[in-house]
């Protein structure tokens, strides 16, 4: 998998509920594309058409709380935001990204150090993030299982994986 | 072909019985081991999954992994309630391919659109879920189903899928955190204001990861009802799950299955990670202000504050007690003109019921609008979103921007006792003095 990346960054602050990422009322189908274009629609109507691939974002705490609904996570990758780099994040948010294969990572002390449109480098190897002024932060590395799940690309490729050696053992 | 082939009943070594709290021993029953420790990793065999129409994008996944069959339909709930009923072609059609799926899979327990309900409350109230059960939800406020004395956890549709697959799901064993509540509340005053009271002293995510347990003198009177509210309401603290020993009223609430009851309780000696005390003597009504519920303020500080809305519904409080008490305020009462107050149960049993007892006709009587059970509203699906800039009242759990539609519409969160006397005099109003 990739473990270096380079990108614009796009801060966000306290508390980013699942209501802010994707509202409910786009909910109503299972096509990534809709919930890719409504990403943010509460707090900058224009946020989707803006994002570029290769962008991530860095949040403060509790990120993506509230609801269980995966369209979250779903609708950030979609857009092509790399990772996630937060003071912390919800729990189901956290399982569920990882389970897409999504980096999220909890890295103290980031949020305080860029602002949106800086350019950061997250190395996932290494274990730390280079900010603009050339400071290096560590993150929180991952437990291993959750490593496992992310290197694997996804909970889906991982337990396919499994089930293949399985047949043929 | 699948094969079945009956699987004998997995053998557990005795769980210890020191030194751990609930969930811990209830972990440490799913995963066959003696004991397991905060920060530990398990597989957890899981005794009961339920969904709602997440399933319907748990199916790509699902069908990825490729196992074709789930592990046990036996161990399967499924409901719809979302969007009850569909109010789109696409929706109606996600709903004909979850009917499919329980079809082909052999799902008895799929309580299609007419015996629906929220599913907590449907879980609760059909006494699916039971005192030591590893129970995952697709759902954020599966946290509720650990009133009963389950441990009982939220997931996203890609672990719904692999569940499905293994009957299995990793999960990093919780520290627990102790919330102890003692005191008598003031008249009109409930579950759902010591709920807003403890979140709003200890912040939206101060449990997160966290098992929350509540104890007391106060939690042990409150009847199951109110049980559900405190551990439905841990989704805000950020916990994994809110819990409750399970006692005689729990055997009393689950006695009509016929399910062996067998009681659970933290041990005398368990380790809690952090208690929280509460002293709710004399302590009212309490308001979740916009747009974090735990912006509180008690409701003297928000009282006449104007609405357009009031809304009683979801699985936090649309249960049958909650109706009564909007009953018997409304009785020979009118709601305020201009304001628009909709009463939403939280499952069919509990419609019959209301219709039963006339309360419907009171609502009626009163100007409300009564509907069909739904999660609409309170996720701003359908049935009833607010407008940019609206008002709104609700007995609901959740007023992040944009919640229950138009991102600018403002969500004061209170019990079903404030939303009802706020509906009658078209403001914020004080239960105690309607």
């Amino acid at each position: 998998m990739q473990t270096r990346f380079e990108g614009r960054v796009w801060t966000f602050g306290d508390d980013i509920s699942t209501d802010h990422i994707i509202a409910g009322k786009y909910l109503g189908t299972t096509d990534p594309k809709v919930f890719a274009e409504h990403a943010f629609e509460a707090v900058d109507p224009t946020w989707a058409r803006n994002v570029r691939s290769g962008d991530m974002i860095v949040a403060g705490a509790n990120f993506g709380c509230g609801s269980s609904r995966e369209q979250a996570p779903v609708a950030l990758k979609t857009l092509g935001i790399t990772a996630i780099l937060a003071t912390s994040f919800a729990r189901i948010f956290f399982r569920n990204a990882i389970n897409l294969g999504f980096p999220v990572i909890e890295c103290a002390g980031l949020r305080a150090g860029v602002k949106s449109g800086d350019m950061i480098e997250l190395d996932l190897a290494s274990g730390d993030v280079r900010v603009p002024s050339g400071m290096m932060l560590k993150f929180t590395p991952l437990p291993p299982n959750v490593l496992e799940i992310l290197e694997a690309g996804g909970l889906v490729p991982k337990l396919k994986k499994e089930l293949q050696t399985k047949t043929m053992g | 072909m699948a094969m079945f082939i009956a699987r004998p009943a997995p053998v557990h070594p005795p769980i210890s019985m020191t030194g751990q709290t609930m969930s811990e021993k209830i972990l440490a029953r799913a995963s066959h081991a003696e004991s397991v420790r905060p920060g530990q990793i398990v597989d957890g065999d899981v005794d009961l999954l339920y969904m709602h129409e997440m399933l319907a994008l748990a199916l790509l996944p699902f069908n990825e992994i490729g196992t074709m069959k789930v592990w046990d339909p036996e161990k399967i709930v499924v409901t719809l309630d979302h969007w009850v009923p569909p109010p789109t072609p696409e929706i109606a059609k996600m709903h004909q391919s979850i009917r499919d799926f329980c079809r082909k899979q052999g799902i008895r327990r799929f309580h299609d659109v007419g015996d629906h309900g929220i599913v907590h409350q449907l879980i609760a109230e059909r006494g699916y879920a039971h005192p030591w059960d590893l129970v995952i939800g697709s759902d954020s406020h599966t946290n509720m189903v650990g009133a009963v004395g389950a441990f009982a956890a939220g997931i996203g549709a890609t672990d719904t899928a692999a569940v499905m697959a293994k009957g299995q799901l990793w999960l990093r064993v919780p520290e627990t955190m102790q919330v102890d509540i003692r005191g008598t509340l003031s008249e009109r005053t409930s579950a759902k204001d010591v709920i807003l009271k403890v979140i709003g002293t200890t912040g939206d995510d101060a449990a997160r990861y966290a098992a929350v347990e509540f104890t007391g003198p106060t939690v042990k009177a409150f009847p199951m009802n109110e049980r559900f509210v405190l551990c439905n309401m841990t989704t805000e603290m950020g916990a994994k799950v809110g819990m409750i020993a399970a006692d005689q009223l729990t055997k009393e609430y689950l006695a009509h299955t016929g399910h062996r009851f067998e009681p659970i309780r933290s041990d005398e000696d368990a380790t809690f990670v952090k208690t929280f005390t509460f002293d709710v003597e004399g302590m009212g009504p309490q308001v979740a202000c916009p747009s974090n519920p735990a912006n509180l303020k008690p409701v003297e500080e928000v009282e006449g504050t104007k609405i357009d809305v009031a809304f009683l519904g979801s699985c936090t409080n649309a249960r049958i007690e909650d109706l009564r008490i909007a009953a018997e305020l409304l009785r020979g009462e009118k709601v305020a003109p201009g304001v628009r107050f909709q009463i939403t149960p939280a499952s069919q049993i509990i419609y019959r019921q209301a219709l039963r007892e006339g309360l419907v006709e009171v609502f009626m009587d009163a100007g409300a609008t009564f509907t069909s059970s739904t999660c609409g509203p309170c996720f701003g699906g359908h049935m009833g979103t607010l407008a940019g800039d609206e008002v709104c009242i609700s007995s609901t759990n959740r007023n992040y921007p944009g919640r229950m539609g138009s991102p600018t519409a403002q969500v004061y969160l209170a019990s079903p006792w404030t939303v009802t006397a706020s509906a009658i005099h078209g403001e914020i109003t004080d239960p105690r003095k309607a």
